[in-house]
């Protein structure tokens, strides 16, 4: 059927009101602190570590982000939980929200086609959710400027910036999923709780269920088979994707993320850093993984919001 | 009637196998005030919504100026005005910028968007308040901030879903006001109610919906001459005087009389007879306080049409 009119008009607009509502929120005000506060831990933690520890590495930088001291979490893993509360944080009411408010059937009266509202919410949520977290990178690349007294290696920016790309990425996977029920469920609460719910079986409870399920389906005595189920099992987590192209990426020495091959060893010389595309290679399935469930996971709530019935 | 704004041919929505609109069939002329009236739970919100393309149409076809608003959603809503049963804004931001924000959804420039705000906000009489923030707002000024919304858009038809629910008996007068005015101006206007004595006065013509049905329809001045078989109801208050109610029934032409309170009759009769009732009231000794003829009231249409059927039903 075809329609007559773009799809994306009015975009824009819905996109700028968004993020202005975004920009003045309470909400916003709390993730503020959090990156503050997550920036500082970070880096104090991390720079303890290294001035203790590593000596002569010549990814110095990188270190500022995947080392940890206890208590204290390492900056990546502070980020793997943080990401997605903050996603889910500013996801879970986006449509709901304009159903209690009773918005949502003048709004749609107007003419605009639902996917502009939808898509619109999405790109100022996943913008006002880059603006943090690249606020976030750039604090704790400055405070490792200060603190480590060295500038960072070209590559080593590289890395740290296809991260970031990376944790942006990830941010959508939660988003799209907080958006699909806030279409779901007409109660903001049950939308954050069930999200919320989800977020936590897949982080916490799914990497320990996993090999569990494939011990149950795999003959015990094909080990290898067993290995390859278990983790392919862990991947369907996000939070699983992500850890691993974190590893590729900022650990320069890793040369891959499943079980190793002989052949994949052949002429490598364990512990010698790959080269940053060969790193990228690496966690290349991982990356496009991450975003081919947020377009999944938007599409989802794009059929669940077209037919839906707009009752005030 | 000249030209034909909206038409619904054999509309049904079904919810799972309950049918929530049963084969609804009526049509809007330009510049007219149509009513959809009935109780809760009738059907009115979910036929609006049909029309409107916000719910999926089960069966029969809309159309809003020829346009299907399934198919041609755009369309139908450049031309349309809604307000929706208790419609909502944002409370954090201003009237004004309420209305800045639909009408960039409706593509209006920045110079426009000015201008037809302040208009819009003159006329439905919340200048004063532009500026304020919509939560600080009462019921019947965000409605009244719907009707603008509709204003500034320069619809050609307003679908008003219950606009004077929750409204007090002032409120809603002057919002009846405001939604006759529309109608000077050349707007169709399609409007829904269940309290159906308060708005019949604006409605040209009416639709009376029961259980997803539209069971009776036309002007109420027909209505009341097919439901209740023609005829005049004319109220005389008056004090002193001995036997009125007897005087009143001999009247030629008088059908029954009621005393619905003490010193108040009412006189349903084939024809006029306000100076025959005055001058029998004055000849029985008593003091004519006041005198009407009534118009025949929805309420009562709609309540003896059901009694009607019932017997119908019963024999
Ligand atoms: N989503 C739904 N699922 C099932 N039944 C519904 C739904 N929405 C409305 N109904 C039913 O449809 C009927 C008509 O409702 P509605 O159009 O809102 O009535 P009105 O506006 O005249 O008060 C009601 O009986 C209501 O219970
Ligand atoms: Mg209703």
């Amino acid at each position: 059927m075809r329609r007559e009119g773009s799809p994306w008009q009015g975009l824009g607009v819905v996109t700028l009101k968004e993020l202005s509502d975004h920009f003045t929120s309470a909400r916003m005000r709390v993730l503020e602190w959090l990156v503050v506060l997550v920036a500082l831990a970070a880096v104090y933690g991390a720079i303890q570590q290294i001035r203790d520890v590593t000596a002569e590495d010549p990814f110095l930088f990188l270190r500022l982000f995947t080392t940890a001291r206890e208590p204290l979490p390492s900056f990546v893993s502070f980020l793997s939980f943080l990401v997605p509360l903050m996603a889910i944080g500013l996801g879970f009411d986006a449509v709901n929200g304009e159903h209690s408010r009773r918005t949502l059937s003048r709004i749609l009266s107007q003419p605009i086609y639902r996917d502009a509202l939808l898509f619109g919410k999405f790109l100022a949520a996943l913008g006002t959710l880059s603006v943090s977290l690249i606020a976030l990178w750039l604090l704790v690349i400055g405070l490792g400027l200060i603190t480590l007294g060295v500038p960072p290696g070209g590559e080593e920016m590289a890395r740290a910036f296809i991260f970031l790309l990376v944790t942006i990425a990830y941010a959508g996977v939660w988003l799209a999923l907080a958006m699909l029920f806030s279409v779901v469920f007409r109660s903001a609460a049950t939308a954050a709780l069930v999200t919320l719910g989800i977020w936590l079986f897949l982080t916490v409870i799914w990497p320990a269920l996993a090999p569990a399920i494939a011990q149950a389906v795999v003959p015990p005595d094909n080990q290898e088979a067993l290995l390859v189920t278990a983790q392919m099992l862990t991947r369907l987590s996000p939070s699983t994707l992500f850890g691993e192209c974190v590893l590729a990426l900022l650990n320069p020495t890793t040369r891959t993320l499943g079980p190793v091959y002989l052949s994949q060893l052949q002429g490598a010389v364990m512990g010698a850093p790959l080269p940053l595309w060969d790193s990228v290679m690496v966690a290349w399935p991982q990356i496009v993984g991450l975003i081919a469930a947020t377009i999944l996971l938007f599409v989802g709530g794009y059929v669940a919001f077209q037919r839906q019935e707009v009752r005030a | 009637m000249s030209e034909t704004v909206i038409e619904a041919k054999g509309l049904t929505k079904r919810y799972g196998r309950a049918k929530a609109v049963d084969s609804v069939t009526f049509s809007v002329g330009a510049g007219e005030i149509f009513g959809l009236l009935g109780p809760n739970g009738a059907g009115k919100t979910t036929t609006i919504l049909m029309l409107l393309g916000l719910t999926d149409i089960s069966a029969g076809t809309a159309r809003v100026f020829g346009h299907d608003p399934m198919r041609e959603p755009l369309a139908v809503k450049r031309r349309v005005g809604y307000l929706p049963d208790t419609v909502g804004f944002y409370d954090n931001l201003t009237a004004a910028d309420n209305l800045h924000y639909t009408a960039r959804l409706m593509g209006m420039d920045l110079k426009t968007r000015g201008q037809k705000i302040a208009a819009a906000l003159a006329r439905v009489g919340l200048s004063e308040v532009a500026n304020k923030k919509v939560g600080t707002f009462s019921r019947g000024m965000r409605q009244r901030l719907g009707l603008a919304e509709i204003v500034m858009k320069d619809a050609r038809v307003a679908i008003l879903d219950e606009p004077t629910n929750g409204l007090d008996p002032q409120a809603s007068i002057e919002l009846l006001e405001l939604i006759r005015s529309l109608k000077t101006q050349g707007v169709s206007i399609l409007l829904s109610s269940h309290l159906l004595d308060r708005v019949q006065t604006v409605c040209d013509r009416v639709a009376l919906f029961n259980a997803g049905r539209i069971v009776l329809m036309g002007t109420v001045a027909e209505l009341g001459r097919q439901v209740l078989g023609g005829g005049f109801a004319v109220e005389v208050e008056a004090m002193g005087g001995a036997g009125i109610a007897g005087r009143l029934s001999a009247l030629p032409g008088v059908r029954s009389v009621e005393e619905p309170a003490a010193g108040r009759w009412r006189i349903a009769c084939d024809r006029d007879l306000r100076g025959e009732a005055a001058a029998e009231v004055v000849a029985a000794g008593g003091r004519l306080n006041q005198l009407s003829l009534d118009q025949p009231s929805l309420e009562t249409i709609y309540t003896r049409y059901f009694q009607g059927e019932g017997v119908r039903h019963a024999a």
